[in-house]
């Protein structure tokens, strides 16, 4: 760390930090189904979203109002608790995985002058906490599958548990690379490693790439989206949900994108070091908004994988390559 | 003052799911606590300031549950409650009990005594992670070495029972063969 004292944080400041980013990347989320809707439009030379509002921009709203008066339907014979609970997880998970990770820069509300930090808790094993959170967010779906007796659900569930025994190694042997050459768990120490300019991604491609197709299969981005997809399963895990219980899913999806991404640009495109004449934040966001971008173009560019395949790629194709990977960095970094 | 609060409430609501896991009659009410429990368990070392154990608990077990999960899926309706099959209650109750209060007295004499000490404390300066790295390959080579080869052999073990057929696809038409083995045709 340089020389210059930060300001204390205080419990006032992490409560202002939490409930910035609750609301913030709520409002992300349910923007990112509009952004989502038309760029998979323009890609698929459709028009999207136009009739609400300006350019459909409105739809946003209309969404919203439409998610909000639903009836909230609970089957006869589901579990009840389960099934109430399950969606909480989903949204309570991405949040939470949140907590550790670098959003929006330090900054000092005038007046009252509290400081609210950069990270809301910064654990020094920050990275494992974020994967060990995300990877908790998955008994979403695989309680919302059981408890609602329903055989698409099961079935979305089952495809939830062996998605998530898959990708699980491929996300923390990637991973693993690039903190073998930082020494260190914690985003503040892989972004300063990258401060003279050099991004981690021109060592590890491999591990990058790895990492990109595992964290999809994390957030069950299209390639991957085997839990729900429409044509084989109906819905999956969400099949009975209706209204603002479906909606925490939603955001708890979306959120976990913006995870993927935050971990994907500090870890190895650069983090939010100055470049060329963009100050830091704008570099994060930039990013960010990249790899989210990326996500909604590798939808619109390739159909879904078939659970097998899923399997068969993750073990058999990027777990050797990630070991292999891995011990290349191992062998390299013992003779220099 | 806020650690105190985190612990009462990590206590109570770790007693609270574990009982719940032994004595709900439902599935998913047993599958679930315990999952939820578990988290709750790495509550504690966040608290110790064990960030590095804290995480291992969360990433570990919720993968381990996730696994136990799908067993749970295959083999009962996780809607409906199960018969248990309890043959003298008041004997199950006694021999419980009294592991309980052994455990409870075993692990609060050296508490009472007052010699319990840390025989490698947290050092300032140096992470989580590499403490622990220290003390493994140090202190404790043998038993990592021992629990790494424990587990290779259970991996291939696995490997080896699951991977019999592995050569023929599932999901392309599979040509129907006489079985090779001779309890298989005798079957017949």
């Amino acid at each position: 760390m340089d020389a210059t004292i930060l300001p204390e944080v205080t419990a006032v400041g992490v409560i202002i930090k939490a409930v910035l980013i609750l609301a913030v990347i709520s409002a992300i989320a349910g923007f990112g189904t509009y952004i989502e809707r038309k760029v998979l439009a323009f890609m698929q030379r459709r028009l999207g979203p136009q009739h609400v509002g300006p350019y459909g921009l409105l739809q946003l709203a209309a969404d919203g109002i439409k998610l909000f008066t639903k009836e909230d339907i609970i089957p006869q014979h589901a579990n009840k608790i389960i099934f109430s609970v399950a969606p909480a997880i989903t949204a309570a998970t991405a949040f939470i995985a949140l907590a550790a990770v670098p959003v929006f820069p330090d900054f000092t509300i005038p007046f009252v002058d509290v400081f609210v930090p950069s990270i809301a808790s910064d654990v020094n094993v920050g990275i494992l906490f974020v994967l060990g959170m995300m990877a908790a967010g998955l008994y979403g779906p695989l309680l919302a599958g059981m408890a609602q007796s329903n055989k698409w659900g099961i079935i979305g569930s089952a495809r939830t548990a062996i998605q998530f025994l898959s990708y699980e190694v491929v996300t923390g042997l990637s991973l693993l690379a690039p903190i073998m050459m930082v020494g260190s768990l914690s985003f503040v120490d892989f972004n300063d490693y990258q401060s003279d300019g050099t991004w981690l991604v021109v060592y590890q491609p491999v591990a990058f790439v790895l990492f990109l197709i595992a964290g999809y299969a994390e957030t069950n981005r299209t390639p991957f989206d085997l839990l729900e997809h429409e044509a084989e399963i109906v819905s999956g895990y969400v099949t009975e949900y209706s209204g603002m219980r479906w909606g925490m899913f939603f955001i708890g999806e979306y959120a976990n994108m913006i995870t993927i991404g935050v971990i994907a640009s500090v870890v190895f495109l650069g983090g939010y070091n100055d470049w060329w004449i963009f100050a830091g934040w704008f570099m994060i966001l930039a990013k960010i908004a990249f790899s989210f971008f990326f996500m909604l173009w590798v939808r619109a560019a390739w159909p879904h994988v078939r659970p097998d395949q899923l399997m068969w790629l993750c073990w058999k194709v990027l777990m050797p390559l990630a070991v292999i990977n891995v011990v290349i960095t191992g062998l390299v970094m013992m003779a220099g | 003052m806020y650690e105190f609060i985190a612990f009462y409430i990590f206590a109570i609501s770790t007693t609270i799911l574990f009982m719940i896991t032994v004595m709900s009659k439902n599935v998913l009410y047993a599958m679930t606590s315990l999952a939820a429990g578990m988290v709750m368990i790495s509550g504690f070392f966040f608290i110790l300031g064990a960030d590095f154990l804290g995480v291992v608990q969360l990433i570990v077990y919720v993968g381990a549950v996730m696994a136990l999960y799908s067993f749970a899926m295959m083999f009962f309706d996780a809607t409906k409650d199960i018969k248990e099959k309890h043959n003298n209650p008041t004997l199950v109750f006694l021999l419980g009990g009294l592991m309980a209060l052994v455990f409870v007295i075993i692990f609060s004499a050296p508490i009472i005594g007052e010699n319990i000490e840390a025989s490698y404390p947290i050092v300032n300066g140096v992470g989580n992670a590499q403490a622990v790295g220290i003390v493994l390959f140090t202190k404790y080579l043998v038993p990592f070495e021992v629990a790494a080869i424990m587990l290779l052999v259970a991996m291939i073990a696995g490997i080896i029972l699951a991977g019999k057929k592995m050569d023929i696809s599932l999901t392309k038409t599979v040509i129907q063969k006489e079985p090779e083995d001779e309890i298989l045709k005798e079957s017949k």
